[in-house]
């Protein structure tokens, strides 16, 4: 490559470290929304930098949806509160768990009321008026021509039709109280660029990226691991010890698992682009409502 | 099914023409890569032999990113599908869903609808187009590719402006049957106004004309005649059918005629290492970095050219210098960084430094002014109001300023320039800009970040235009040059003439010339209080003169329209020739909206102070528009004027009037009898 021009991981930096100074220099309240997974674990390295010596100046939330695997909870700790030092703060839709509703049963109802309004409550009750959240363009349809700054109304709505040019990374900040802006950093990474950048970077994941022996249940064509009691065999279903790892990470009785030999990151990489099934396909989530359900999730302020 | 039938069935999907066709679309790309010898670009030998080999392989890529330019017909998603499938960015799960939206959203009658693959919004499927920018991402072994791609239909110009702001490269697809269409031209346009510098034309369905070179050679020099007009450095033509894959990704064995590079691998090897402006240093302060006492960070991102430790720096506005102490970054200091690095940096001295400043070097300044010309891409449904207060966001600055005039407006059809009262969506015009504040430029051709800034309605928050800072500063003789007089009237060279002196004329009229403006809304009551003072004059054997602003455009000012400017200009020959007459004796009666405080100020400078009187004939707004004595609200509101001063556009209240007149309140003859009055008070009549 010629003197003074970056790679495409450098690129891909430098943009993402713009987008999180431009929001921390012009919003009054961010927060950086901290799902455990690898995508946020990118994004909050990115932040570390962004700010560096200095730590973020906004804090991290995670929406706890309280059927996280446990792993990614006890990662949450260790990590991201005890290791890296983050302002987290953890919000629980208490009323919603009054409900009992198992993600099992109702995959729709549990993602309305333990994730989406669990994030409108959380961001009501702090008054944020910018959020950061780790999605990425190539992800799913719908999300193609999402914005990186994505404007929402007061009730945290997205409507596709009053979104904002964006060009350069002029982005337009401005809102009026109680509007919010959801920003996504991570626009334009893929899947292969946010693994590569782990890889090289050296970021900690979560372990349940990695495969090894875990008790699943074949359930509706995905495997299921069983992270604790509350997941319910069905008639016929039984346990089975298999060698496991997720391609990403949710609520457990809603993320298959893969079966892998993959115990590294080259080889994760490795599997990823020898698979062919994209990494989305594990969650259950984007199949509901047929057609367009993340479209409809985002209109009602799922991220 | 042999390679003719599937290039059949899928010209058919694409075209939309059959209805009823149901082929799996799994099957049918099965069939095209066993007939057409893809290159899987990720499927590299060393994903599976030596991973480590791979990954290292692949974290040395560079990045490009593009726009394709052209419509579904053009072959345009064919395209992208095929760029994406052929790089394996499409996976079985997400082709199944494409395949069974294809049957309820599909425009192909249930048959797999190759423009669903790159549409994204379930509003936009069900009426059936596309209506914005999507991101596509593919990468090879040599680059990772970033297609933003836009539609070709009416919001084209939005779309394509943003989706152009950030790419390096141009694809612009030409359907080998039809040639260099309107389309074609316009978008061109588009990528030269963006400051695209390599553009590649795709000619694509050159399997329908027979693979001709004669045909491909003609659109070639057509292409070429009308793009001299045009800002586009780099261009180049590739024959190719997206379809059957004829020189996508492998040279086409029916063009053997064509000795140049395969689309993928143009796109893979163009050289854009020379694009960015490595030479004159810019580091816009975005944010300040302060964790503690004794560490004051700059952050930002390079706009362009490389920075050294220990390099002389200045600090605008401040034009405060110093040296650049440490580059800062969490993976350890920097001997030196460029462009488009995000850094943070530290100076040898306390150097007062905000967001909003530039750091540059002290020998290589950008231009520092708050007025400049750009040409404006109009992004919102509501019309440009030239004088108007909007927010310019211009690299981290964001300051208030209008839009002073549009100089003219440019057909994208036709490339022809013309005048215009304002610029409507999706309208691109050449503006002149005056913010509250100066900013730190360069021109847009030579810095894509110091020249480019957006604008956002201060109400509604939308970001209404995006703007492109033009080689020519404003022109300052054509604003402020005709203001300025010569002093004195010209003077005749024979002495046996005996002119006639100020005071003599005084002593015939009776009277001290003045020139009274009366200033207000349209429809405040302005030009009849004028007549009505003048017949008062005249009964009086005084002499006074109107000038009356809609008089003065059914002739003098013919040429002019209703923006700021024109509306200044106005005023100004208004002004010039009151100036004549007062030199002459006479009361000169300004009837004229005259909006702009600035400007009213300009003219009474012009007369002189002492002789020019500010009469504010006021009336509300709803008064004035119920009274529309000349239609012009109406015409404004059916979008035939610009927004009326008072009504949309700006009107400046003056706030020392000589006299105030509350056309509302008082009759016209007690209003004429106050003027008068004033006149009386003033000396200026007996």
């Amino acid at each position: 490559m010629p003197a003074y021009s970056l790679t495409h991981l450098k690129l891909l930096e430098a943009e993402s470290i713009h987008i999180i100074r431009e929001v921390a220099a012009e919003f009054s309240k961010p927060v950086m929304l901290y799902s455990i997974g690898k995508d946020s674990s990118v994004m909050t390295h990115l932040a570390l930098k962004a700010f560096y010596p200095d730590k973020p100046p906004f804090p991290f939330l995670h929406v706890d949806t309280t059927w996280k695997f446990r792993e990614m909870i006890e990662f949450r700790e260790s990590y991201a509160r005890k290791e890296l030092g983050l302002d987290l703060l953890v919000n629980i839709n208490e009323e919603g768990l009054k409900l009992g509703i198992d993600p099992a049963e109702n995959s729709e109802k549990h993602t309305d009321v333990m994730k989406t309004d669990s994030l409108k409550q959380a961001l009501n009750k702090y008054g944020f008026d910018a959020a950061f959240g780790g999605a990425r363009r190539d992800e799913e349809k719908s999300r193609a021509k999402e914005r990186v700054f994505s404007f929402r109304d007061k009730f945290h709505r997205w409507d596709p039709k009053t979104q904002r040019p964006e060009l350069w990374n002029l982005y337009n900040t401005k809102i009026n109280p109680g509007e919010s802006i959801r920003v996504f950093p991570l626009s334009n990474w893929t899947e292969l660029d946010v693994w590569q950048y782990i890889h090289l970077e050296k970021i900690p994941i979560v372990p349940l990226y990695f495969a090894k022996d875990r008790q699943v249940v074949q359930r509706d064509g995905a495997l299921i691991m069983k992270d604790d009691d509350r997941l319910v065999l069905r008639e016929g279903e039984q346990l089975e010890t298999r060698r496991v790892r997720f391609r990403t990470l949710g609520c457990y009785p809603l993320t298959g698992a893969v079966e892998s030999e993959a115990t590294t990151l080259p080889e994760i990489i490795q599997e990823m682009l020898l698979a062919k099934t994209s990494e989305r396909q594990g969650r259950v989530i984007d199949r509901d409502s047929a057609g367009a359900g993340m479209e409809e999730k985002k209109k009602q302020g799922y991220f | 099914m042999a390679l003719a039938t599937v290039v059949q069935v899928l010209e058919n999907l694409c075209a939309g023409a059959h209805a009823g066709l149901s082929v799996s679309i799994n099957a049918l790309l099965r069939t095209i890569s066993q007939f057409t010898n893809l290159n899987m670009s990720h499927q590299s030998e060393l994903i599976a032999t030596d991973i480590n080999a791979y990954l290292e392989q692949h974290e040395r890529k560079e990045l490009l990113r593009f726009i394709t330019c052209g419509s579904v017909d053009d072959g345009k998603s064919t395209l992208i599908g095929r760029l994406l499938y052929d790089s394996k960015m499409l996976y079985e799960d997400q082709l199944a869903q494409l395949e069974s939206e294809s049957k309820t959203h599909g425009t192909t009658g249930g048959g797999f609808d190759p423009a669903l693959v790159t549409d994204g919004l379930k509003a936009e499927r069900e009426q059936g187009i596309t209506i914005d920018v999507a991101y596509r991402y593919f990468s090879t072994a040599k680059r990772k590719f970033i297609i933003a791609d836009t539609p070709g239909h009416e919001q084209y110009t939005r779309n394509m402006a943003t989706g152009a702001s950030t790419a390096d490269l141009a694809v612009i697809l030409i359907d080998a049957r039809h040639g260099v269409l309107t389309q074609t031209k316009r978008h061109s346009f588009i990528v030269s106004l963006l400051g695209i510098r390599h553009v590649v034309v795709t000619v694509n369905k050159m399997d329908l004309v027979g693979f001709s070179q004669g045909r491909f050679e003609e659109i070639c020099s057509a292409y070429r005649e009308f793009a001299e007009r045009l800002d586009l450095p780099d261009l180049h033509f590739i024959p190719i059918s997206a379809l059957s894959g004829d020189n996508v990704v492998d040279p086409s064995p029916n063009m053997s005629w064509y000795r140049g590079s395969t689309l993928m691998n143009f796109l893979e090897t163009v050289y854009i290492g020379s694009d960015r402006n490595f030479e004159d240093f810019r580091f816009p302060v975005q944010y300040v970095n302060r964790p503690n006492l004794d560490f004051r960070g700059f952050c930002g991102t390079i706009a362009s050219g490389i920075l050294r430790q220990g390099d002389e720096i200045m600090v605008l506005p401040q034009r405060k210098t110093s040296r650049v102490k440490r580059i800062v970054t969490y993976d350890g200091d920097l001997q030196e960084a460029s462009t488009p690095q995000s850094i943070t940096l530290t100076l040898e001295d306390e150097v007062d430094c905000s967001r909003g400043d530039m750091i540059v070097r002290p020998g290589n300044v950008p231009k520092v002014s708050n007025e400049f010309d750009a040409m404006l891409v109009w992004m919102s449904a509501e019309p440009m109001v030239p004088g108007k207060t909007y927010l310019f966001k211009h690299t981290s600055q964001s300051i208030t300023g209008c839009i002073e005039s549009l100089r003219y407006r440019v057909d994208v059809n036709t490339l022809h320039s013309s005048p215009a009262p304002d610029l409507q969506l999706n309208e691109i015009g050449r503006c002149t800009i005056t913010l509250s504040q100066p900013i730190f430029f360069d021109a847009y051709r030579r810095n894509r970040t110091t020249g480019a800034f957006i604008i956002v309605d201060r109400i509604s928050n939308i970001t209404v235009a995006a703007g492109m800072i033009t080689a020519r500063e404003a022109d300052k003789s054509a604003q402020t040059a005709p203001w300025e007089v010569a002093e004195g009237l010209a003077s005749t060279t024979d002495s046996s003439i005996r002119l006639v002196t100020a005071e003599e004329r005084q002593a015939r009229f009776g009277q001290t010339p003045a020139t009274l403006l009366l200033t207000g809304l349209s429809g405040s009551g302005k030009t009849t209080i004028a007549r009505g003072v003048e017949r008062a004059l005249f009964d009086a054997g005084r002499t006074a003169i109107v000038l009356d602003g809609e008089d003065l455009r059914r002739g003098l000012s013919r040429d002019l329209g209703y923006s700021a400017l024109d509306r200044s200009e106005n005023l100004r020959r208004a002004a010039q020739i009151a100036r004549l007459m007062n030199e002459n004796g006479f009361i000169c009666l300004l009837s004229m909206i005259a909006p702009d405080e600035t400007v009213r100020s300009k003219a009474a400078d012009l007369i002189g102070p002492d002789r020019f009187l500010t009469v504010h004939v006021d009336a509300s707004l709803e008064v004035c528009q119920q009274r529309d004595p000349r239609g012009h609200y109406v015409e404004a509101e059916q979008g035939k004027l610009p927004k009326l001063p008072g009504a949309g556009a700006p009107y400046d209240v003056p706030q020392a009037a000589d006299l105030v007149l509350r056309t509302q309140e008082d009759s016209i003859d007690q209003c004429i009898e106050q003027v008068l009055l004033l006149l009386r008070g003033r000396k200026l009549i007996r």
